[in-house]
């Protein structure tokens, strides 16, 4: 039998790093149609503190006891955060498709902006208990060793991103305007030519993209992260674009690269309780620094001189994870008249 | 409809560059007027008040503005190059950390020794601690292909972490006070200010000396054509024979070596010691304003200033009007981001007539 704290460790793996996923599909749909978000972090930041206003004050118009579980301020928060990441990300969009300016400035202004907004507005909701999202485990299926409490045993917003992974898999693999949602990232000019709205579908994605990124931004306040204070989740968003840049651009190991991270976390965790003398904020730079090794893993033309040296048999595999290309027109606006 | 507007037209590109900055201070009073009590023109005065007021907080807004525009300097040389150094926020914070490890471990134990040997040293240490850091983000960059935007954000976090490290464990007051900072600093590591001001005139004049340099050297020198030929086209740049490695690099370690600076006269004449948050964002701050000033020089000597008086001014409006004190970087985030929108007069107006030449040649 496993140690049941290892369960519960394992468990709060997939549960901790739920909203890092759920950015990071947006993120990965965006970049997959070539436009880059580059305010994650701010967004994310804004996000988290307006679902949890949203929800608070949803929650006091309603009459309802704060700090419990509340299904339609919690549905309010998350929709509004939703919505806000879509904006953000429309602004983007505009400034880069139609307004053909640089979108890494754009998005890098935002980035600093948004944070700076979602101080400065929740500045009288900091360190104050709302609503939350409401434990929800799936009968029997809970039941199921070790699988059971890391995949049944949560709520609704980490089923919610389970699947959202599968279907975006699906939806970008297996389907025809997944097909075009890929062509307009690779080859803009041939997709239009061939009859694809490129720019309409670009302001699509990027927008829906926006709406999951919302969505992480609120899942943090609202679930993992309770409640809202100055830099509540400050950092997050740069992480989840450098993962989606590890991810290879594909939303099925953007999302393991999230549970790398929540894994890397648990580690860390349990190191800080096991050597007491180190100062905490050494832990702190484990994130930074396994960052920095997965960019350089997936980046470097070292690792790959490493490959030839392996056993065989790992040899493919190796080489087709690093073998890794972002999209070939991210970053570049489309220009129909030319 | 180009003959009706062709002899307006001149007169409303001269002055594009200012409508965007209307609109955004425009929008900054309509949120004002929305989320405060207080009249946004009393809040603008506050403003005014907390950068102007008197001698001491003019000399103070002037304070600000030179570490502003020492990072603004060095942007200028790495986007020049076409290099995101947003890792200029962090270089700083090494800076600050070397001139600190000089003032504690060799200023400290040695008065004997006099500033005349201990500032220069510290400015040193500083700027070679700022161009290491730069150097390592340049490296991820050049031989790890890590993007200069993730290298720097990841070595920012791990800088800020180091100075976390440093108060809170070898450099912490025996006093104690776990997060507040280094015990502060003897007077023979400090630079010489005007009154109890934090303005030094001998950092103000390496502040100008350094811009004065990047000036020259980007419009008279060699290595200054090399980086805008690596910043307009890398692909021709090294067909020319322009190592676009080698000068990524060095663009970066030049810009490192002066965010590091900044670092230092920010320790030894404004805090005087090393404080948890060395920085306050900066060298964010000189990015947003070389992207404001869209890197001419001039522009961002000004914007600077205005920059540094909003920051000075932002603090003063939270003691006024209890609103959060990021005021101030949402009203520079919104210039910015306006005129990043809708500054180009010609890509917002012309679309096509400024393609034409490009394709007939």
């Amino acid at each position: 039998m496993i140690d049941p704290q290892v369960i519960n460790i394992l468990a709060s793996i997939v549960f901790l790093s739920a909203p890092l996923m759920l950015a990071i599909i947006g993120e990965t749909i965006t970049e997959r149609v070539g436009v880059i978000n580059l305010s994650l972090d701010g967004t994310m930041l804004l996000t988290a503190m307006a679902g949890f206003v949203v929800a608070l004050e949803t929650e006091k118009a309603m009459g309802l006891p704060a700090d419990v579980p509340d299904t339609i301020p919690v549905l309010a928060g998350l929709v509004v955060a939703g919505i806000i990441g879509a904006l953000v990300a429309l602004l983007i969009a505009w400034g880069s498709i139609s307004l053909k300016q640089d979108q890494v400035a754009i998005g890098f202004v935002l980035t600093l902006l948004l944070a700076e907004m979602a101080n400065f507005i929740g500045q009288r909701y900091t360190n104050q208990r709302g609503p939350r999202i409401a434990h929800l485990p799936i009968p029997l299926l809970s039941e199921i060793p070790i699988i059971g409490p890391m995949l049944f045993d949560q709520d609704l917003l980490v089923y919610g991103t389970l699947i959202l992974v599968a279907i975006v898999w699906w939806f970008m693999y297996r389907t025809q305007p997944g097909l075009q949602l890929r062509g307009i990232g690779e080859r803009p000019e041939s997709a239009f030519v061939r009859g694809v709205p490129v720019n309409r579908l670009r302001y699509l994605y990027t927008a829906l993209g926006g709406f999951l990124v919302g969505l992480a931004g609120a899942a943090f306040s609202l679930d993992m992260k309770l409640g809202w204070s100055d830099n509540h989740i400050g950092g997050i968003g740069w992480i989840a674009l450098a993962i989606v840049i590890f991810g290879g651009w594909h939303p099925v190991r953007g999302a393991f690269g999230a549970l790398l991270y929540g894994i890397t976390k648990a580690i860390a965790n349990v190191l800080q309780q096991t050597y007491a003398g180190v100062p905490t904020v050494v832990f702190n730079a484990v994130q930074w620094l396994l960052m920095l090794g997965v960019l350089l893993l997936v980046g470097s033309e070292f690792t790959r001189k490493l490959i030839p040296l392996m056993p065989r048999p790992l040899q493919g595999p190796v080489a087709r994870f690093l073998r890794i290309a972002p999209p070939q027109a991210l970053g570049r606006t489309f220009g129909q008249e030319s | 409809m180009t003959g009706q507007t062709a002899s307006r037209r001149p007169l409303l590109e001269t002055i594009w560059p200012v409508v965007p900055l209307i609109m955004a201070l425009v929008l900054i009073t309509i949120i004002l007027m929305l989320v405060s009590q207080h009249s946004p023109l009393a809040v603008y005065g506050a403003l005014w008040e907390g950068a102007f007021k008197d001698a001491g907080s003019t000399f103070n807004t002037l304070a600000f503005w030179i570490p502003l525009l020492l990072c603004a300097t060095g942007l200028l040389v790495t986007f020049t190059a076409g290099l995101w150094n947003i890792g200029v926020e962090g270089q700083m914070i090494m800076g600050a950390i070397g001139a600190s490890w000089v003032a504690l471990k060799i200023a400290a134990p040695n008065p004997e020794l006099s500033p005349l040997i201990i500032i220069p040293l510290e400015i040193i240490v500083a700027m070679a601690a700022g161009a290491l850091w730069a150097g390592l983000a340049a490296v991820l960059k050049t031989r790890g292909g890590v993007h200069e935007i993730f290298g720097g954000v990841a070595l920012n976090s791990l800088a800020i972490i180091a100075t976390n490290y440093l108060i809170s464990s070898p450099w912490q007051p025996p006093s104690g006070g776990s997060f507040h900072g280094t015990e502060e600093f003897t007077d023979n590591a400090l630079m010489p200010v005007i009154g109890d001001t934090h303005f030094s005139l001998l950092a103000f004049a390496l502040a100008l000396i350094a811009l004065g340099t990047v000036v020259m050297m980007l419009r008279g020198t060699h290595w200054g054509l090399e980086l805008k030929a690596l910043g307009k086209n890398p692909r021709a740049a090294f067909l020319l024979g322009v190592s676009s490695e080698r000068q990524a690099v060095y663009a970066m370690m030049f810009c490192g070596a002066l965010a590091g600076l900044a670092g230092a006269i920010r320790v030894v004449s404004w805090f005087g010691r090393m404080p948890q948050s060395v920085s306050g964002g900066i060298g964010f701050l000189a990015i947003l304003i070389v992207l404001l000033a869209a890197s001419r020089p001039l522009w961002t000597f000004i914007i600077a200033f205005v920059f540094s008086a909003l920051l000075q001014g932002g603090a003063q409006v939270h003691l006024i009007t209890q609103l959060h004190s990021s005021l101030s970087g949402i009203i520079q985030g919104m210039l910015v981001l306006f005129a990043l929108l809708f500054g180009d007069f010609h890509r917002l107006f012309k679309p096509k007539t400024t393609e034409a030449p490009e394709t007939g040649s």
